[in-house]
């Protein structure tokens, strides 16, 4: 199945106002989804005997730049019936305060697989999930502090009292 | 939007101690294969929940890749699965050519080299696999001929790079080097060494009752579970379906090259259990013989080495994609290993780098298959799962 119709099939099962855009510049076309709906996407794609992208390959939290103040997620999926790929991109302008990160729904009640992938993606780039079952960080300590994947981090000095050199 | 995650996690542990026992596994656990914590609550002998804590090997790959060069990161990708170095370097450089669309013109002879490492690499992978899986659940001999064979593959691959275990050979539009004088030769007199040493593997660990009775019907991975947690590689191909990327994407010289996919059968218990992973592997190890003999053919034959023949020849001078994303996705030896690049289309470094490593999704699974087994049952699943804490915490 390819991109065209992939994305006539998001149009017509979930409203117009779903795909707000669509990037085919690339060797990887890729389709802008509203962020709010993106769980909803997953799951007909997922469960859609045309499509079946049962396998979430990729989750990548993304900083678009200081300027821009824009964050973002990409889902890469691939279908293993019809050994097919797709990529999702979600996205939000949002401020850079820690108290108030920028927020997204988790897929992880789709895709069990994107627990982690989110919980990556909050430890590193500072992305909120919305309904995820245990957000915590994963690979860094639970009392870091900031989110070292942003491109404003300014690398800790001290840890615990400890200097960093 | 408060995350109270944390304090849910804690409340958690503190129920736990109050009603069933909880138990630390790890970090420092032979068993965990590395800096693995694994935080069990246990009632008795049997678990009730796996808690996996990672983190420990953080070497913060994507934040370095986003301040070195595409030529500068390939050491890096070596650290990933650091038993495995050279697919990693591999689907890296791929990745890389294919933005910037040389990768039609790599010559055939640096191509098949490529995969004669990679599937050279792969064998050791799987031999450590396969032999520190014996010595989780007992057999101590197994382990050490593993480690015996494995050597002369560190041998031939130290000879063509330097290094031992973390290679950088592959490099962006060609190779670090050109084979060695001789090294086809002593290839094959290792293939041919090394396929009655199979022989003898299979009658001491495949083979044996007791292994069997271990592996045999535990932790059984249904092939839905499988596909929703993200697992690939020997995990997923153990649960039944013949997914290998190699033959799906087909990249590099694999379309020239003739090997089967091995899948798990349940010939001894239920179809996905340990036993299948660990056959998938063994199986696997006869396909990658196959696949170098085939590589050795064409390597001794059409594609000889030349005295003018320079594998630095297409090496571009300046690596600067145009701007794009762009998902490069290959079979490595643990499973589908992807790298997400964004590029700007103006500096010599990627703008984000996201690396997703088979290890970090085929672990992910335990708690979810761990689930109501005995202690001595969990060694047996996180040594069927044969992750590389080096790319699990990347």
């Amino acid at each position: 199945m390819i991109f065209e119709d992939v994305k006539q099939l998001i149009i017509e099962r979930l409203g117009n106002d779903v795909v707000i855009g669509e990037e085919t510049g690339g060797m990887q076309p890729a389709l802008l989804i509203a962020p709010e709906r993106i769980a909803d996407v997953c799951l007909e794609l997922r469960n859609n005997p045309a499509t079946y992208f049962d396998f979430l390959a990729c989750l990548s939290g993304v900083d678009y730049g200081t300027d821009a103040s824009k964050f973002g997620v990409v889902y890469h999926l691939t279908s293993i019936p019809y050994q097919t790929q797709l990529t999702l991109k979600i996205s939000k302008t949002q401020d850079r305060f820690f108290d108030d990160l920028p927020s997204f729904p988790s897929i992880s009640s789709v895709y069990r697989t994107a627990e982690w992938h989110e919980r990556e993606a909050y430890d590193l780039v500072g992305v909120f999930f919305e309904n995820h079952p245990d957000l915590r960080r994963i690979l860094l300590p639970d009392d870091w502090e900031g989110f070292p994947l942003r491109k404003d981090y300014v690398t800790a000095e001290y840890y615990k009292g400890i200097k960093i050199d | 939007m408060t995350n109270n995650a944390l304090q849910k996690y804690h409340e958690k542990i503190a129920a736990a101690a109050t009603q069933d026992m909880v138990l630390n596994m790890g970090p420092q656990h032979p068993s965990t294969h590395g800096v693995l914590r694994l935080e069990l609550i246990t009632d008795g002998e049997i678990i009730k929940e796996v808690i996996p804590h990672i983190g420990y090997l953080h070497r913060c790959f994507e934040k370095h890749a986003e301040s070195l060069t595409y030529q500068q990161t390939i050491p890096f990708t070596d650290r990933l699965d650091y038993l495995a170095s050279m697919n990693n370097s591999h689907i890296w450089v791929m990745g890389v050519e294919r933005m910037l669309g040389i990768d039609k013109e790599i010559p055939k002879r640096i191509e098949y080299i490529r995969v004669l490492v990679c599937e050279l690499n792969r064998i050791g992978s799987h031999l450590i696999a396969i032999g520190t899986y014996g010595i989780d659940i007992g057999a101590f001999t197994p382990f050490l001929w593993c480690f015996r064979d494995r050597e002369h593959i560190m041998g031939l691959l130290e000879w063509a790079s330097g290094s031992r275990m973390l290679y950088n050979y592959i490099w962006v539009g060609g190779l670090f080097f050109d084979l060695p004088v001789g090294f086809e030769e002593r290839c094959r007199e290792f293939v041919d060494y090394f396929k009655p040493k199979m022989v003898e593997l299979n009658n001491l660990l495949t083979d044996n009752q007791i292994f069997i009775s271990r592996t045999a019907n535990v932790g059984v991975l249904p092939l839905d579970v499988a596909i929703n947690y993200g697992c690939t590689g020997p995990m997923l191909r153990g649960s039944g379906l013949k997914w290998d990327l190699r033959r799906v994407d087909n990249y590099s010289v694999y379309p020239e090259i003739d090997f089967d996919i091995p899948a798990g059968t349940g010939l001894m218990g239920t179809k996905g259990d340990c036993w299948d992973r660990y056959k998938v592997r063994v199986d696997e190890i006869e396909q990658s013989l196959k696949i170098i003999e085939q590589c050795l053919d064409r390597l001794q034959s059409d594609l000889k080495r030349t005295p003018d023949f320079d594998p630095r020849a297409k090496l571009p001078r300046k690596i600067i994609p145009k701007a794009q994303d762009y998902y490069m996705r290959g079979e490595g030896a643990k499973g589908e290993l992807g790298f997400y690049f964004v590029t700007d289309g103006k500096s010599e470094v990627p703008y984000r780098v996201k690396a997703r490593g088979p290890s970090f999704n085929n672990l992910s699974v335990i708690s979810e298959i761990s689930k109501g087994v005995m202690i001595a049952d969990l060694i047996a699943i996180i040594g069927s799962i044969d992750f590389v804490l080096g790319e699990v915490d990347r």
